[in-house]
């Protein structure tokens, strides 16, 4: 059993991550396992919310692509996938994750990966605040007169 | 892991043609009344849900429209198959709902409960699905009314005794009014609010 | 007498192909990925998000293409494309005082906590050709050379400074903070509510809500603003699917968010104060944000008790005609046949000229006699 905020973070790393990634890490923890779809990839839209003020009255700003999957593994762990864009493999393999994760060990072979993808995330993120702290502005003023 | 995960069955195998092709047998159950329609099996419905109920709620309820089930449903695998499937929320005020499940032998709620529209969005009412023991062998009821030549005979069973009392209020108060459908097995028998009792033999 | 008239399936097969002749160009020059329009026209694909209401930067790309950089059929494919998919439902409202900030700027304060962050803009170059750019040379390495340290985690918004000495009006949500209305589900009424008018301006032609936006500086609108902030980064977007009863983090979306502060002298139910206009766009989009947040505040001359004198105050006046897609199709659907109804017209315009020569031909034969005594 896994706590829900622990969850969160991995299916939002998940989320951020490509195709590619997952693939990768899915790789390491051996073959893909039998799975049911039980929603099979699907695109769609969300509805994106914003609040007037960024505080106040809810609004409509308007709506996102988003795919989503759901498996379930031989042995009953249900698996969910919900992200940005219109890629239905990824939905899937990260829906296959999900579920895995749901029954792994905090040091197995996913959890690790999902750090470390965690991590590239963060290390990213760092990067475009530093190229954007670069352009932060120091003002100095003239004194003039006594 | 919550205990209902394992419960969840399959929804539609192929979405878009299966709901196309239960959406159309809803419209001719709603066009014609009383004539009974197959929403064929589709899917496996969960425990409390007929086949037909499963079918229409998978073909038409989503995230925008509140469900009102009875309180059994809604905490068992019924309530979970259609949060999953559906992604819709279960209410508990049956005036706040979209559509809802009714088991046609309980006294209640009673049709009246439920959302009959208003004047400028009538079309805003609750459709209401009701579960029934079958939808012939019981007592002839007359029909007439839009969608129908003359008049049609129907003889559904296992409905509550004041239940053809409460269609007749229902059909008063037109336009407004809920919508209902007969369920039982894979069939469905539509009674619009525009639809008048004639007589019950 | 009404005459259908059928015809023009050929030349209508013969244009496909030419359009895409067209757009194609010269086939001597390579052709342009989606992946480089996405990339090195990124302002363009936001600007199609928002008036396609449709976030999707591949798409937005695709649409770009195949409209030849036309915006606003790039936006139509993507409201076409939208119509196709099933919604999910809605999201968690944005948290945009979370936003990994790339831009943030201020013209109310000097020195606001986390600071000036110009980011990448335009506002500081020269508009002088870059001739460099005419050159297919090799990618150069990035120029952008980072600071030692990030920018502040937590980045506060402007207006909410000046909020908390009770100097700017108050953005709460209302009671049981409500749903939002949905003008793609239902019909819009007037008078509009705020939700309803914030909707339609995101997404909104950029180019009319610059125009009211501007109107409103130049007197058409009796509005003081300055920019309280405009920000620009990303923000993760979070939804509750109804099965798992939790909020999943969907990943991040580009937003531009302005917050215009409004001088008001008061009336009498209102003290002096500051009033706000918000804009909020998908992508890097300024302009529109800008825009946007001015109208808002010359929207809200009702709540105001202002009389509300000016096309940027009259929100019947904003919301019929600011979506682009509505406007192309009404104006460019005059160039489709009106062979019957100009038909019409033309016979009626013969006979009242007809009855007119008829007219004055018999007031002359009046008048003659006269004349000739």
């Amino acid at each position: 059993m896994t706590d829900i905020a622990t969850r969160q973070h991995w299916m939002a790393v998940l989320a951020r991550a490509t195709q590619g990634e997952i693939d990768a890490l899915l790789q390491q923890a051996g073959p893909l396992p039998t799975h049911e779809l039980l929603k099979a990839p699907e695109t769609g839209t969300v509805m994106v919310e914003g609040r007037a003020g960024g505080a106040g009255r809810r609004f409509n700003l308007g709506e996102a692509t988003v795919t989503r999957c759901v498996v379930r593994l031989e042995g009953g762990a249900m698996g969910f996938s919900y992200a940005l864009g219109r890629d239905g493999r990824k939905a899937r393999l990260a829906a296959v994750t999900d579920a895995l994760l749901q029954s792994e060990i905090e040091t197995g072979p996913l959890r690790r990966g999902v750090f470390a993808l965690a991590q590239k995330q963060q290390a990213a993120r760092e990067l475009a605040s530093r190229k954007a702290a670069a352009t932060k502005v120091d003002f100095f003023t003239l004194v003039r007169g006594g | 892991m919550t205990p209902n995960d394992t419960l969840i069955g399959a929804g539609f195998a192929d979405p878009v043609f299966q709901s196309q092709g239960a959406f159309r047998a809803l419209l001719a159950a709603l066009s014609e009344p009383g004539l009974a329609c197959d929403l064929g099996d589709a899917v496996v419905p969960p425990a409390g849900l007929e086949p037909a109920t499963a079918v229409a709620l998978l073909t038409l309820a989503d995230y925008e429209t509140p469900i009102w089930l009875p309180a059994a449903l809604r905490d068992g695998p019924a309530g979970a198959w259609l949060r999953f499937h559906c992604g819709a929320a279960l209410v508990d005020d049956p005036a706040k709902a979209a559509f809802a499940v009714i088991d046609g032998a309980a006294t209640e709620p009673k049709l009246a409960a439920f959302n009959a529209g208003d004047d400028q969005f009538p079309d805003r009412s609750t459709t209401v699905l009701v579960q029934c023991a079958g939808l012939d062998g019981g007592e002839a009821v007359t029909l007439e009314g839009p969608g129908i030549a003359g008049q049609r005979s129907i003889a559904p069973t296992g409905l509550r005794p004041a239940f053809w009392a409460e269609v007749e209020d229902n059909a008063a108060v037109y336009p407004l009014g809920v919508d209902v459908l007969l369920v039982h097995g894979a069939q469905v028998l539509g009674l619009p609010r525009s639809t008048q009792i004639v007589e019950i033999r | 007498m009404y005459v259908a008239v059928k015809g023009g399936e050929a030349a209508i097969l013969a244009t496909h192909d030419l359009v895409a002749e067209a757009r194609r160009g010269d086939e001597n020059v390579p052709e342009l990925g989606v992946a480089q329009i996405r990339e090195q026209m990124g302002l363009a694909c936001g600007r199609v998000m928002n008036e396609g209401s449709l976030y999707d930067p591949d798409l937005a790309a695709l649409a770009l293409k195949q409209a030849q950089g036309d915006a606003i059929e790039a936006a139509f494919l993507m409201r076409a494309y939208r119509t196709t998919l099933p919604r999910f439902g809605s999201s968690e409202p944005l948290d945009t005082a979370k936003m990994s900030i790339r831009r943030r700027v201020s013209a109310t304060y000097k020195d606001l906590p986390g600071g000036q962050v110009l980011g990448p803009t335009y506002d500081y170059t020269h508009r002088l050709f870059d001739f460099t750019l005419m050159d297919q040379a090799a990618p150069a390495e990035s120029p952008a050379r980072p600071a030692t340290q990030p920018l502040d985690a937590s980045m506060p918004r402007v207006p909410d400074i000046l909020g908390a000495e009770g100097l700017m009006e108050e953005e709460a949500p209302p009671a049981g903070d409500p749903r939002p209305f949905d003008l793609t589900r239902e019909p819009v009424t007037f008078p509009a509510d705020r939700d309803v008018r914030l909707q339609a301006m995101a997404r909104g032609d950029e180019g009319f809500m610059l125009g009211l936006g501007y109107s409103v500086q130049r007197g058409y609108g009796n509005s003081h603003p300055f920019v309280g902030e405009v920000r620009v980064g990303e923000v993760a977007v979070e939804y509750v699917p109804e099965e798992l009863g939790f909020a999943v983090d969907l990943g991040d979306v580009t937003l531009t968010e302005c917050q215009m502060v409004n001088q008001f002298a008061g009336s009498k139910e209102v003290p002096p104060q500051f009033t706000r206009g918000y804009g909020l766009s998908f992508g890097h989009s300024e302009r529109k944000a800008m825009s946007m947040s001015l109208v808002d505040r010359a929207l809200k001359a009702r709540e105001f008790g202002e009389a509300a004198t000016y096309p940027a105050q009259q929100d019947e006046f904003v919301l019929y005609h600011s979506d682009n897609v509505e406007a192309a199709g009404f104006v460019e659907h005059l160039k489709l046949p009106h062979y019957v109804d100009f038909q019409g017209e033309l016979e009626l315009i013969r006979r009242i000229r007809k009855e007119r020569e008829q007219r004055l031909a018999d007031q002359q034969s009046e008048a003659l006699p006269e004349a000739a005594e």
